[in-house]
């Protein structure tokens, strides 16, 4: 093999090594962040739940409720799925040194294949434009609210400006393949059109063109593959297992705290020994609610992770909707950003060091928190299975069980619950008053 | 109405109903909603359901202190209600208040309280669809309907047509507002709301709400839930329409419309 071939194979090695190496660790942050949380048991109902995962996930059912973003997100989820399969050709010619390794065994299939992922990506570069077109021109309400300021626009933005070139680094390298002489594949539906770009190019010219948009796509890729850990794109490694791990009771269930239905049994068992020590080997009771990231569940925490931005929670509140702060995508983004800090934490002092912050109060403010009324609008609408409601909900666990700091008008109201069965000051004795009227 | 059994009234001659009518907090104490429970014990009457309530003991399901945060005083308000409802050996229960029909379906169980249970609207549709209740005279013809889901019975548990077919059964137009059915946008009562003044934004929930169902040109708003009614007839009259546009349970429309 000439001594060229050998350079570019060791180059592919060391750039996919890299790449590999780096994102598994990466990765390996958020998954040990994500195991930071409270266990929780979402091993039940294994077939519903790959329904419900092929249904939302792979199917995208819910992405077409809006039928414009639904739509055009379809065909970049589909060309990132299929494109992949050239990228898999790429990464067999990087490791073997071959050029266009399906093109033989596959004949005139071949051609018909990369014709359509250039179909495809066609309709990628159009979808990120319709997209760039929706968040920069139209300006769509959702993606210019308080939380996008600063980096989650600019991450928004350049997920779509390194699609644009990746699929046009795809195209060109094609184009150039379709003017060389000794070509073994194309000329292709879309870039036999592009081919005018190498007008007049010499052969060793083209060749070397063909090369280097072959290899912006890979690196595009990998890099891409690294940017993945530190952005809302993550989205599309956690949402198969987001949807997977999702709740499947009715959305009105809010679940029963365990502890507390312990103590609750004990205090209406005559038995029972108010004065008895705990059991040998009892563990320190848990926080009552969450107050930081530690006190949440670890779908909760993988929620966050999942959560790509898209603000159809918060575009569907009804507390943000009348000009409240509380915005369910800024809880999302809340959680993932105080678990980041967590795990900065983390790596550099070993294991946690109180940092004198917490989720609650630094990040979430107990105004955000009492302006919910629990509709679940924004867990319906979420397109991954995300849950704002329940980090919400155990927030307000906290406040109430272990700070008793409700407003005082709630206060009132539990007082009268239970003083007197009804949230109100009436007596249990007028209950059947309606009925004699 | 005829006089209303209590459990404990039965239990004295040992018979037992064929179903409990949870009545609820509102039910039982606010004076609107308290015209939504009889007009629902009437159509029990009517269609010769065997019903009775707990009466004065019944007690707050606990669901305004979960959604607050109050864990405890839920599951102790959780703990007393079960042990009254399996005293009495309790199978089914209806109620008009969907926060209770959420509880005590979805939360009871797992403490021992094991009931089926249903929202008012879907057992006026079973009684319809049965026979045992007919409706009569047409007083809501082709009158235009809009519905208003609550939450709770809505997106919590998925029933967005029972109380749509019993407005198809009144022969109603059924106009829809913007958002509905999933996609509902709430009364601005739930969660605990109700009972607080709501935090610092640019509009109430419920008079965004209220707009959405008058752009409709609906007469009558149908509701399903006694803190819906409270809201949206607040927002009505805050839009001064109330005049023109009325604000209804299923169960009273539908009381109106059959004869026993």
């Amino acid at each position: 093999m000439e001594t060229f071939k050998m350079i570019e194979i060791a180059c592919f090695v060391l750039a996919l090594g890299t790449a590999v190496f780096f994102f598994q660790k990466n990765a390996g942050r958020i998954r040990r962040n994500i195991q930071l949380g409270r266990d929780v048991d979402r091993s039940d109902r294994s077939s519903e739940r790959w329904k419900i995962m092929g249904r939302v996930a792979l199917g995208q059912s819910k992405m077409v409720a809006r039928p414009v973003a639904g739509f055009f997100h379809i065909i970049i989820y589909a060309g990132f799925l299929l494109i992949n399969i050239e990228v898999l050709e790429i990464f067999i010619d990087g490791l073997l040194g071959t050029h266009r390794i399906f093109s033989g065994p596959l004949g005139g299939l071949y051609t018909a294949a990369i014709d359509f992922f250039e179909l495809l990506s066609v309709g990628v570069i159009l979808a990120c434009l319709v997209f760039l077109w929706r968040r920069n021109v139209q300006r769509i309400k959702r993606f210019h609210t308080a939380e996008m300021r600063g980096w989650p626009t600019k991450d928004a933005q350049l997920i779509l400006y390194v699609e644009l070139v990746l699929m046009g680094a795809l195209l060109m390298m094609n184009a150039a393949e379709s003017k060389m002489e000794e070509t073994i594949a194309g000329p292709f539906a879309i870039s036999q059109h592009l081919g005018f770009v190498f007008n007049g190019w010499s052969q060793h010219a083209l060749h070397l063109a063909e090369r280097g948009f072959w290899w912006l796509h890979l690196i595009g890729i990998l890099a891409f593959l690294n940017y993945l850990p530190f952005s809302k794109h993550f989205h599309i490694i956690l949402s198969f297992p987001n949807v997977w791990y999702s709740k499947l009771d009715p959305k009105g269930s809010m679940g029963n705290m365990a502890s507390v239905k312990e103590e609750v049994e004990k205090m209406m068992d005559p038995n029972a020994d108010p004065f008895a020590a705990p059991a040998e080997g009892t563990a320190e009771p848990e926080r009552f609610g969450a107050k930081d990231v530690f006190d949440l569940h670890r779908v909760q925490l993988m929620n966050a992770y999942t959560c790509t931005e898209c603000g159809r929670c918060t575009s569907v509140c009804p507390a943000h909707e009348t000009g409240k702060k509380l915005s369910p995508r800024k809880i999302m983004m809340d959680v993932r950003d105080r678990l980041d800090e967590v795990g900065k934490n983390i790596d550099k002092n070993g294991e946690f060091q109180d940092d004198g912050l917490s989720l609650l109060d630094d990040r979430i403010s107990r105004e955000e928190l009492w302006a919910c009324t629990s509709c679940n609008a924004c867990v319906d609408a979420c397109p991954v299975a995300i849950d704002p409601l329940s980090i919400i909900l155990d927030m307000r666990r906290y406040l109430v069980m272990e700070e008793s700091a409700a407003p005082q008008e709630l206060n009132l109201m539990m007082t009268n619950v239970e003083n007197n069965g009804a949230p109100w000051q009436f007596a249990q004795a007028d209950r059947l008053n309606w009925a004699q009227d | 109405m005829e006089a209303i059994q209590t459990m404990a009234d039965m239990a004295a001659r040992s018979e037992k109903p064929d179903v409990l009518f949870w009545v609820g907090c509102a039910g039982s104490f606010d004076d609107r909603a308290k015209k939504i429970t009889r007009s629902f014990a009437e159509l029990l009457q009517k269609a010769r359901v065997s019903f009775a309530v707990l009466g004065q003991e019944e007690s707050c399901t606990g669901d305004p202190a979960k959604r607050a945060g109050n864990e405890f005083l839920f599951q102790m308000q959780a703990a007393m209600n079960i042990q009254t409802l399996n005293a009495y050996e309790v199978k089914r229960v209806v109620t008009t208040c969907p926060h209770c029909f959420n509880t005590l379906k979805n939360e009871y169980p797992e403490l021992g309280g094991n009931y089926e249970v249903l929202h008012h609207t879907q057992f006026l549709q079973k009684l319809l669809d049965e026979g045992k209740l007919k409706v009569e005279g047409g007083a809501f013809k082709g009158r235009k309907v809009t519905f208003h889901d609550p939450c709770y019975l809505g997106r919590a548990n998925d029933e967005f047509e029972a109380p749509r077919e019993v407005l198809r059964d009144l022969e109603a137009d059924l106009v829809e507002m913007k958002r509905c059915k999933n996609r509902g946008f709430c009364c601005g009562a739930g969660g605990a709301q109700m009972f607080k003044e709501a935090e610092k934004g640019n509009k109430e929930v419920n008079i965004e709400r209220t707009e959405e169902a008058l752009d409709t040109g609906a007469e009558i708003v149908a509701v399903g839930c006694p803190f819906c009614t409270t809201m949206m007839t607040d927002g009505v009259k805050n839009k001064e329409e109330e005049a023109r546009v009325k604000v209804y349970d299923v169960s009273e429309l539908l009381n109106e419309s059959t004869r026993s």
